[in-house]
């Protein structure tokens, strides 16, 4: 049973025929209103998020399916100590297809291991969390209309940012890419991100401090949050918190042609007043996530019946 | 130095000095209620210093742990005091419940029941990484 638990499990071809189905969506979506019909999505969230699972809700919805959700462990059977593997197998019996979330890496694998349905993984801890990728792909494509010949920065938590890791395994696999890692030193990305997927494939990148410095040159900015919950220790979480805040100030460094995203939601790493600024792709990346989810959700309930 | 040389049982030979122990302990030769002899910074020809194990008894032994620790140890194979069998292991793709993953927030720390595996990721410098979490084995 095909699943997605990690962007790479989608081969270049796949991710541009997604892309292909999401523009297709946008322009005629009244011949995707029934496609799922008689279809249901469980969506399975360990750990809080509104707006990942709204999206896979809404998208399950534009496509004329139904969803049964699970917004809560702690008022699920995994609140009794019931294990994933159990969790996948009994939801198969439900559902036609499962998004899940869930605060440890790999139980996202460790779900489609067990179902017999295809998981999509909608965010596994720090380790992955490939359709917020395909919401970053999309909004790139959309936007500047070629994944090659860019110049990508990457600002704040790239250490535990999983959307950071994500987003560079999936833009590797295309040619001329150069990345900008913008980061403070203890959040740097890790070596095994830079070594797997860029020194083995000679893709060039620099790190720096400064994300001032580094905006003139960006064709993208993509810009996350320090996450509190990937801390361990609160201390470190309170100093690092606010390392980077993009403001007009900033944004008048950048090209007439950058693109800024995030992943959202955003704490105070944008300021609010760049919102008006066209260049601000962010609440586009939201809407493109959802045409992504939609294709997704189609193209693995198609192979599944096939 | 002398060790009396097995009958029929299994010679893990060309280990790289230092690696023995590792061995030793990840494959629990120490609960076995046979003799173990561990030869440690042997002169070799080849190898300038090497460690051997000699194991006197024809247990099964689990390759795949000597091939992780030492991909250049050779095993040897004695029965009625003769070599039956003799062979390199070399890194196995895929490690099972041979070591386990120490990062807190993998699933496996929590679901017990879970095999611990491990994926060669990296032959050229012998990197395995959790098929759950992707963090490096140490």
């Amino acid at each position: 049973m095909r699943s997605v638990i990690d962007i790479l499990d989608l081969s270049v071809s796949e991710l541009d025929a997604l892309i292909a189905t999401a523009e297709d969506i946008i322009a005629h979506p009244a011949d995707y209103a029934e496609k799922c019909h008689g279809k249901k999505l469980a969506t399975l969230f360990f750990e809080p998020s509104t707006r990942t699972r709204m999206s896979f809700e809404a998208a399950m919805y534009e496509l004329g399916g139904n969803v049964l959700s699970m917004t809560d462990a702690a008022s699920s059977s995994a609140s009794k100590g019931e294990s994933v593997a159990d969790t996948a197998k009994v939801i198969s019996c439900y559902a036609d297809i499962i998004a899940m979330r869930h605060p440890k890496e790999g139980a996202a694998l460790v779900a489609a291991n067990n179902a017999s349905i295809p998981v999509i993984n909608a965010g596994d801890g720090g380790h992955c969390h490939p359709t917020q990728t395909l919401a970053d792909l999309l909004t790139i494509w959309r936007e500047k209309k070629r994944f090659s010949g860019l110049t990508v920065g990457l600002c704040g938590d790239l250490k535990f940012g999983r959307t950071v890791h994500s987003l560079i395994n999936a833009l590797s696999r295309y040619e001329d890419m150069r990345f900008v890692l913008i980061s403070p030193t203890e959040l740097k990305l890790p070596s095994y991100v830079k070594e797997e997927s860029l020194k083995a494939k000679n893709i060039p990148y620099r790190q720096t401090t400064s994300l001032e410095e580094a905006m003139p040159e960006l064709d993208v900015l993509y810009m996350t949050r320090v996450q509190k919950e990937r801390f361990f220790n609160e201390e470190d979480y309170l100093r690092l918190k606010d390392s980077y805040i993009l403001d007009p100030a900033k944004m008048t460094l950048g090209r007439d042609d950058l693109i800024v995203m995030h992943p959202l939601p955003r704490v105070n790493e944008i300021s609010v007043a760049v919102d008006k600024d066209p260049r601000a792709c962010y609440f586009k990346q939201v809407l493109n996530g959802k045409y992504m989810r939609m294709a997704l959700i189609l193209k693995l309930l198609e192979e599944a019946a096939s | 130095m002398n060790i009396d040389s097995i009958r029929t049982g299994i010679v893990i030979d060309h280990i790289t000095a230092g690696r023995a122990m590792r061995l030793y302990d990840l494959l629990d030769l120490g609960s076995l209620d046979v003799s173990v002899a561990i030869i440690q910074n042997a002169v070799s020809h080849k190898m300038g210093r090497k460690d051997i194990i000699k194991i006197d008894a024809d247990i099964p032994v689990n390759f795949d742990v000597i091939g992780y620790v030492d991909p250049t140890a050779t095993v040897n194979i004695i029965r009625d005091g003769t070599v039956v069998d003799k062979r390199v292991i070399g890194m196995p793709e895929i490690l099972r419940n041979v070591i386990r993953c120490k990062n807190p927030r993998c699933i496996t720390s929590t679901e017990q029941e879970l095999d611990h595996v491990f994926r060669l990721s990296d032959r050229k410098h012998e990197i395995y990484r959790c098929i759950y979490c992707e963090t490096k084995a140490n």
